[in-house]
């Protein structure tokens, strides 16, 4: 996997799957849609503001509410790199590794970085480095397993290769 | 160590005699559910496999309800999809309009999901089948891809919460009331990567209809699922539906959970959970003056006939306040059927409420009832965040069946003894 670099945005606890993607938007998947679509009502304009690679940076249960997995493709549509959050939603946690959105989890991390900070990430090793604030943070390394999804770049191209291909 | 009935049905499906709370298992479905939302996308995912068949067209249930009947002409398309792949792989469990309904009302009243399955749902409300003494779980659209492909699923072993029941509850008080306060008392995501299983006393006193609303509303604390061990109550729902060839699971004694919460279901009131999250939660005494423009009484959290049933005896011979909208939605076609036999759809539509086919609709925002700017809705639904049921700066309070019907009579939220 690659070192993760961008610039930070902020948003609060809770955001549920309706505000990442309101159901009034899904009856069009076309990841154009989607991202267009995308967090509008948390941040006016969001798809316009994100530069590709930007990084989301959430409070507490981000992705709480329905297992669409529409959020998760619709956040990385935007051109977000990965989203850190003080914790994730299980669904929605699941939904991102599945589909290749990497995701970590810091309380530290997500309570400290400023919105507008340069910040690198190493998602294998478990790393978060904050340039702006010349901060670095070891988080918890994902399991084995939960990295070789990542590392295939998403559960569709894991299970071809990895259980199919034994069959 | 003894284990906790999901850890034993976990355990299971990977051939293991046991598992451990943290433990990744790749575990065997029984049933693989999606939706005419979920469904399309996890199609298009299963055919980047390149495969003609999925595994077990047996285990594959897609029931399109979210914008069905069709709301325009993307839905359209979307169901299109869905149903085009349900005839191409001969999907045992396709359920067409006219036969549909709202999944969860559905899947367990037509007996396809069963006591000691593991099924898994393109659906947060998939939780609601721990109801039957089974595991079941929310996942998303590309989890469905790959089960639908080699009929299994990565799962981490949850930790279990241990919610004691007892008490006889006070009139009015249902499943609805119970599973609010919990998730009012928690947090919504006070029960997060965990499993509520619910035991006690208390749960004699719930049916059935009941406990599948307290384990669909698991998910709104959190949950990765909600379960309830089989008793008599259960047994008798079954015979009722024909449902057969089911295993029984139960938690051993010495059995370990991560926490345990009791509730005494008689010092309880009926709850309201207030904008914009189901944890902000109130006795119906304590809540405010709070005029509504809408009331809906329907979804997979309480569109079943118990649910009709105390909405009807409500509005029987009165009128619905002249502000107010009252959407009914029963949850099936057979639900349907038999409240236009048991007189509960006359007593909607006398008292000038309508009554609309089974759908999700509104609840998620989708249509049939969509909330313009400021206004607020009074639901039986399940979620209350900004935006849900539609205009981002409209509102949604949460409440059972009975305070919904009393409320749409009344014209603001009130406990049905104000108006009976």
């Amino acid at each position: 996997m690659e070192i993760i670099k961008g610039f930070v945005h902020k948003v609060g606890h809770d955001i549920d799957t309706d505000l990442i993607i309101p159901a009034r938007f899904l009856n069009d998947i076309s990841v154009d849609s989607l991202a267009a679509n995308c967090m509008n009502d948390v941040i006016d304009n969001f798809n316009q503001i994100i530069q590709t690679g930007d990084v989301l940076v959430a409070g507490k249960n981000f992705g709480c509410g329905s297992s669409r997995e529409h959020a998760p493709v619709a956040i990385k549509a935007t051109g977000v790199s990965c989203v850190i959050a003080e914790s994730f939603a299980r669904i929605f946690y699941r939904n991102a590794i599945n589909i290749g959105l990497p995701i970590i989890v810091s309380e530290d991390a997500a309570k400290e970085i400023l919105a507008g900070d340069e910040i690198e990430i190493d998602v294998r090793e478990g790393r978060i480095v904050n340039h702006t604030q010349d901060r670095c943070y070891e988080v918890e390394k994902f399991p084995p397993f939960l990295l070789e999804i990542m590392e295939a770049g998403d559960l569709i191209t894991y299970t071809r290769k990895r259980v199919m291909a034994n069959v | 160590m003894g284990m906790t009935i999901t850890e034993k049905i976990l355990a299971a499906h990977c051939n293991k005699d046991e598992v451990k709370p943290g433990e990744l298992i790749m575990a065997k479905t029984d049933i693989v559910l999606s939706n005419d939302i979920t469904g399309p996308v996890a199609i298009r995912e299963f055919q980047k496999f390149g495969i003609d068949k999925v595994f077990d067209p047996a285990q594959v249930a897609m029931v399109p309800d979210h914008f069905s009947p069709a709301k325009d002409i993307k839905s359209a398309e979307l169901a299109k999809e869905m149903r085009t792949f349900a005839r191409e792989q001969e999907i045992h469990h396709y359920f067409e309009m006219g036969k549909m309904g709202i999944e969860h009302c559905l899947l367990p009243e037509q007996a396809v999901v069963k006591p000691g399955q593991l099924i898994i749902g393109a659906d947060s409300h998939t939780v609601t089948y721990g109801a039957m003494g089974a595991f079941s779980s929310g996942v998303g659209s590309t989890d469905i891809a790959v089960a639908m492909a080699t009929g299994e699923v990565w799962l981490r072993v949850p930790e279990s919460i241990k919610v004691v029941l007892t008490g006889q509850p006070k009139k009015y008080v249902v499943g609805k009331d119970v599973i609010l306060y919990l998730i009012g008392k928690i947090g919504v995501d006070g029960a997060r990567y965990k499993t509520l299983e619910f035991v006690g006393e208390g749960l004699k006193q719930l049916s059935m209809d009941s406990r599948f609303t307290m384990c669909n509303m698991a998910i709104e604390a959190g949950g990765k699922s909600g379960i309830i061990g089989i008793d008599e109550k259960t047994i008798a729902y079954l015979e009722e539906t024909n449902n057969r060839d089911y295993l029984i699971y139960a938690s051993d004694e010495d059995a370990v959970y991560s926490q345990v919460i009791e509730i005494d279901l008689s010092q309880i009131s009926p709850q309201v959970a207030k904008p914009h999250l189901p944890s902000n939660t109130v006795a119906i005494e304590e809540i405010e003056e709070t005029f509504i423009d809408q009331v809906v009484i329907g979804s997979c959290t309480n569109g079943r006939m118990e649910d009709m049933i105390a909405a009807a005896e409500i509005l029987k011979g009165k009128s619905v306040h002249g502000d107010i909208r009252l959407i009914v939605i029963p949850g099936t076609q057979q639900i349907y059927k038999e409240c236009m036999g048991n007189g509960v759809f006359d007593a909607i539509i006398d008292a000038g409420g309508l009554v609309s086919t089974p759908t999700c609709g509104p609840c998620l925002g989708g249509h049939m009832g969509i909330l313009a700017k400021g206004e607020r809705a009074l639901s039986t639904t399940n979620r209350n965040f900004v935006g849900r049921m539609g205009h981002p700066e409209s509102e949604v309070y949460l409440c059972n069946p009975a305070i919904a019907a009393a409320s749409a009579i009344s014209g603001k939220i009130v406990s049905p003894e104000e108006v009976m």
